[in-house]
């Protein structure tokens, strides 16, 4: 499945991420947000990360880039090109050797004119400003902003056109890893889909691309691998034609909470599965989907499943050979 | 059976700023699910502020059942937006948020997955599709009868986008409420709509 036998752009390995709260009373509790996540994303290659909102898929960006917040916790082992990703080197590759794509529009400062916020902070000589105009204006005419762009201020824009603005500030940047938290909603599909070629081209020429997404057409229309997040776990990474509903509307997913996820797409049945999502707070004490789950056992109920391969793919289930 | 339209609506953010749109032409018939498609930019989202009130048309004129929309007290038309952390007030708690628009209905909460310990805690404390939740509950716990959906399940995965709209539509089928759903993804289009808006070439 893994495209290339060199050394991953990026390796992760047993991450955890926790918070520190204060709750009502004079104690503190940790609540757990990502547990114990493999995971590697090679030169030339596009990971999807999908899942539902709140399983921490934005936590993982943000903990890849060093930008958690000050009460939160790493626990493992996190290497960019062999390098141990630790706060020193991530400080120095945020921006020059990994780039983010934030989530929020609300990353753009609303006081600075979009072309000078995507060409960057910092003095530089007047030929490499010029180039940066001149790259900065063809990535531009790609994602079809138009040239005025450039002048406006960030709330004269749609909410589709600032997403824009955010990716291309990512792609200016001469990254070996992209990390695109949600580049898309608002975008109208074509400009998404030219947003995700770009990202596409990116990969093809070298470099990695970890897509983070709730949109699983788009994901798979361009990922090589999907991740399935669910509750802080990646519960099955498999390639992207594994979702593709084959004789029958069968597919070759593993989990079952990849095979809701596709079921629940409107143009397959539209369905949802019962109950929610458990919060970091009150996690069930085995598979946090075993809840919601028609295969569950009891084993299932006592202890979290371990990641183990299967067919060509990762699985964290314990059931995931009977749901075929 | 009333209705929402918009009579040869034009708008421009400012006297030197291009139009965004002019002689436009858009109807809503109460207990009708409309979407509307176009790509970016092409002011879908200043349509959806102005059908629920919250900018003045500079052309043309809205109307709800023949009369301009109301400007005092719950407006009938309620807007759900693409950006829900920019529809709370970041510095209220979010039972505040819901208890705006009246008495908290539990059965909301239980439909949408709110937990109840999210009531206690600040909007920068949730995700966007956590909050997003909160929006919608908060618009179908008002008595409106039309009700803009601007893009509001994007944020969403595939799983709670289905739950949450079948949350709305089965309370717009029960109220007989109008919805206009502006959306990029042609399939939810089709699956909930009894008529598509494409605005390619308006």
């Amino acid at each position: 499945m893994e495209k290339r036998c060199d050394s991953p752009i990026l390796e992760i390995s047993g991450l955890s991420v926790s918070f520190q709260m204060y709750d009502n009373t004079f104690g503190r509790k940790d609540l757990q947000v990502i547990s114990d996540l493999h995971m590697r994303v090679y030169a030339g290659e596009m990971l999807a990360v999908v899942g539902s909102s709140g399983s921490g898929k934005s936590l993982l960006a943000s903990a890849i880039l060093g930008i958690l917040p000050k009460n939160a916790a790493v626990d493992g082992v996190m290497r960019y090109c062999g390098q141990n990703l630790t706060p020193a080197p991530q400080r120095r590759l945020r921006g020059n050797g990994i780039a983010l794509v934030p989530q929020s529009v609300e990353f753009l400062d609303p006081l600075m004119r979009v072309g000078t916020q995507v060409d960057g902070h910092g003095k530089r000589p007047v030929k490499e400003g010029r180039d940066r105009g001149q790259s900065r204006r063809k990535i531009f005419q790609r994602l079809g902003l138009p040239r005025a762009t450039e002048r406006c201020y960030p709330f004269q824009l749609s909410g589709g056109m600032a997403r824009r603005v955010l990716v291309s500030t990512a792609l200016i940047q001469d990254a070996q890893l992209i990390v695109a938290d949600e580049p898309t909603p608002g975008m109208g599909a074509d400009q998404a889909r030219e947003a995700l070629r770009l990202f596409r081209a990116i990969a093809d020429d070298g470099k990695a691309v970890i897509l983070i997404t709730h949109d699983l057409d788009l994901a798979l229309a361009f990922a090589d691998r999907i991740a399935v997040f669910y509750a802080g776990m990646m519960v099955e990474t498999a390639d992207a034609s594994d979702f593709q509903n084959g004789q029958g509307g069968i597919n070759m997913l593993r989990h079952p909470y990849s095979r809701a996820l596709c079921r629940a797409l409107p143009q397959n049945q539209f369905e949802p599965v019962a109950g929610f999502q458990p919060y970091a707070g009150s996690l069930p004490k085995g598979c946090p989907f075993a809840p919601r789950c028609s295969y569950r056992s009891q084993r299932c109920e006592q202890k979290t499943p371990p990641v183990r391969s299967l067919r060509g793919g990762e699985v964290r289930c314990f059931c995931a050979d009977a749901t075929l | 059976m009333m209705q929402l339209e918009a009579r040869q609506l034009g708008f421009r953010y400012h006297k030197n700023m291009p139009w965004v749109f002019r002689d436009l032409e858009f109807r809503v018939e109460q207990g009708e699910c409309v979407s509307l498609l176009a790509p970016s930019g092409f002011g879908k989202t200043t349509l959806a502020l102005l059908l629920a009130g919250y900018l003045t048309p500079v052309e043309g004129e809205i109307l709800l059942g023949g009369k301009p929309l109301p400007r005092r007290g719950v407006c009938p038309v309620q807007l759900i937006c693409q950006h829900p952390e920019r529809a709370v007030n970041p510095r209220w708690r979010l039972r505040r948020v819901l208890e705006e628009c009246g008495p908290i209905k539990e059965d909301m909460l239980e439909a949408l997955g709110i937990e109840r310990a999210w009531l206690e805690r600040f909007p920068g404390e949730l995700s966007g599709g956590e909050l997003q939740r909160f929006c919608v509950a908060r618009a179908l716990m008002s008595s409106a009868d039309f009700l803009i959906c601007d893009e509001i399940s994007t944020m969403l995965d595939v799983i709670t986008q289905a739950q949450i709209w079948n949350v709305v539509c089965s309370e717009a089928k029960r109220r007989n409420m109008g919805l206009v759903i502006i959306t990029h993804n042609q399939h939810l289009a089709q699956r909930l709509c009894s008529r598509s808006c494409d605005w390619g070439g308006v």
